[in-house]
């Protein structure tokens, strides 16, 4: 029963070391301790979003970065095509005008030589009639040298004309 | 981070232990030394101190260790007393004097040196000290009796126990404010030194203890749960060294601490709580008058049991290895039979140690058990409003 009674002085006692203790550490140790271990938590908290932050600030530009890349790409493309096709419509132009030109060319020259054939037949014609005439001027004069070949021939004619 | 973190914590724990090994192995030694040293002494002492002792009280001094006043022996040595008392090499006492305050109508406010007490007859001036005990002596040096019991003065004495808890008062002083200038010195950085080894316990409690039982309001409570944990468990690992005394396994000390609580957690209750005590809401009437006075019983029940539990846990941690440690000195019959007292002690003192690390482990468990339940006590006592 000894053991379980307690005694007055050490309770006092007790009591006033204990509070004692309590206030002096509250003030002394836990109240810096504890504000410098928040501080620090905070601290650390802060650098962790911090760099969070700064890790998808760095996607994010990353990510910018590969649009851009593809953008200039695409557009490289666009314009390549288009100088394709604007190289093409003008070499084709080019053709179709070259081609144009070669006809109107070989046209005019047919028309020409058409003119000048035109021109060298009529030539010939004309020359060709007064040969004719100069021919059978000269047979006809030769042929009726003499009376009885001229009679005959008219003795001819007039037997194929029936009236 | 999460991962770092534990394994940080994980890192600590393990120095944490590794010095724990250290101090334990160290510290016993020394009280084996030391507890051989002692009784061996102490039984030399009283049989020289025979004769001219004619009247002394302490059967066990007298007739030396017996199985009859083994537990006087072992009470005496957990229970607290004037002087803080060493060890004894033949018939010097090696201890230290300590302050004796007392107040009695008859004789005022005296106060004096525990040393003043005469060597034999234990008296100085009017005041006798008897088995830890002050009593009042008459002029004539007759006992004073008063309805046939000796009386005692008011007794607000620097008893061992006092001492050793001002003891731990200076200790926890000079670490926690060492720790405190790490912090101001270094602001924002890793901690160094004491300041390493103290940081994760103050998490531990501010984290485990406080956060999870307080919520919300668990700053207000975290420096007060804080000096609870580390002057329990100071006191605890204290009261582990040799010739050290027995703190926080003295009733009065532990029953000072759950009044604490008593007033911290019932000065905090609000009305919720009261609520629940007083007129506990959604139980039919009549059943209301059989709770009532279970919930103002529940009220001292919780704080009594907090201060048995620590003064029962450290008591009989105390008695078990001075139990297990007397075996050698029973067995060995006072020196008659030294062979069975030395066989003995292969079995004993392996056994000590085994139970002296258990010790330590409830020095820590102990400190965190109380500060824990005062915790929940006061987080129970202040519910959210809706509940």
């Amino acid at each position: 029963m000894e053991l379980l009674t307690p005694a007055l002085g050490l309770f006092f006692w007790t009591l006033v070391v204990f509070l004692v203790i309590v206030f002096l550490l509250k003030k002394l140790a836990w109240k810096p301790i504890l504000k410098a271990i928040k501080d620090r938590e905070d601290s650390i908290e802060e650098a962790l979003n911090a760099a969070e932050k700064a890790r998808t600030e760095m996607n994010q530009l990353q990510s910018g970065i590969a649009e851009a890349k593809k953008e200039a790409a695409s557009e490289r493309e666009r314009i390549m095509k288009e100088a394709n096709e604007m190289k093409s419509s003008i070499l084709d132009q080019a053709k179709k005008d070259a081609q144009a030109e070669a006809q109107r060319i070989v046209a005019d020259a047919r028309e020409a030589i058409q003119k000048e054939k035109a021109a060298a037949m009529t030539d010939i014609k004309s020359q060709v009639a007064s040969l004719s005439l100069e021919i059978a001027e000269k047979v006809l004069t030769k042929k009726f040298e003499d009376k009885s070949a001229q009679e005959a021939l008219v003795q001819e004619y007039l037997e194929t004309v029936s009236l | 981070m999460r991962h770092v973190k534990s394994g940080v914590r994980g890192f600590w724990r393990v120095k944490n232990f590794a010095f724990l090994l250290a101090f334990m192995t160290f510290s016993w030694s020394f009280a084996n030394a030391n507890g051989h040293e002692a009784e061996h002494d102490s039984t030399q002492n009283e049989v020289a101190g025979h004769e001219n002792q004619n009247h002394h009280a302490d059967a066990h001094e007298e007739e030396g260790f017996t199985a009859a006043n083994m537990s006087s022996t072992i009470l005496h040595h957990i229970s607290d007393a004037h002087e803080w008392h060493f060890f004894s090499v033949g018939g010097t006492h090696f201890s230290l004097p300590l302050p004796v305050i007392v107040y009695s109508e008859q004789y005022g406010l005296d106060m004096f040196l525990s040393s003043s007490f005469d060597h034999h007859t234990h008296i100085y001036k009017n005041y006798k000290e008897e088995h830890g005990h002050i009593v009042l002596l008459n002029e004539d040096g007759s006992e004073m009796m008063r309805d046939g019991n000796p009386v005692h003065p008011t007794d607000l004495s620097v008893t061992k126990n006092v001492a050793s808890m001002l003891l731990a008062f200076i200790i926890l002083l000079l670490i926690f404010t060492s720790v405190a200038k790490g912090y101001r010195k270094r602001p924002g950085q890793a901690p160094k030194g004491i300041q390493s080894f103290m940081e994760p316990l103050i998490l531990f409690v501010r984290d485990e203890i406080a956060k999870p039982n307080l919520g919300h309001n668990y700053a207000r409570f975290t420096p007060y749960l804080l000096t609870l944990f580390f002057f329990i468990w100071v006191n605890n690992m204290l009261g582990l060294l040799p010739g050290a005394a027995n703190v926080t396994g003295n009733i009065a000390v532990t029953m000072m601490l759950a009044l604490l609580s008593l007033i911290i957690t019932n000065v905090n209750g609000n009305k919720s709580y009261w609520m629940h005590i007083l007129w506990p809401p959604g139980i039919p009437t009549p059943v209301k008058f059989i709770l009532i006075p279970v919930e103002i019983i529940s009220i001292f029940t919780k704080p009594f049991a907090l201060m048995i539990r620590l003064f029962a846990n450290i008591t009989a941690g105390h008695i078990i290895i001075m139990s297990i440690l007397s075996l050698i000195f029973l067995f060995s019959e006072n020196g008659m039979n030294m062979g069975a007292g030395f066989g003995v002690s292969f079995a004993s003192v392996p056994f000590a140690i085994f139970l002296y690390t258990l010790e330590l482990l409830v020095a820590a468990i102990q400190a965190f058990i109380f500060t824990m339940l005062t915790a929940l006590f006061i987080g129970q006592a202040m519910p959210a409003e809706h509940h």
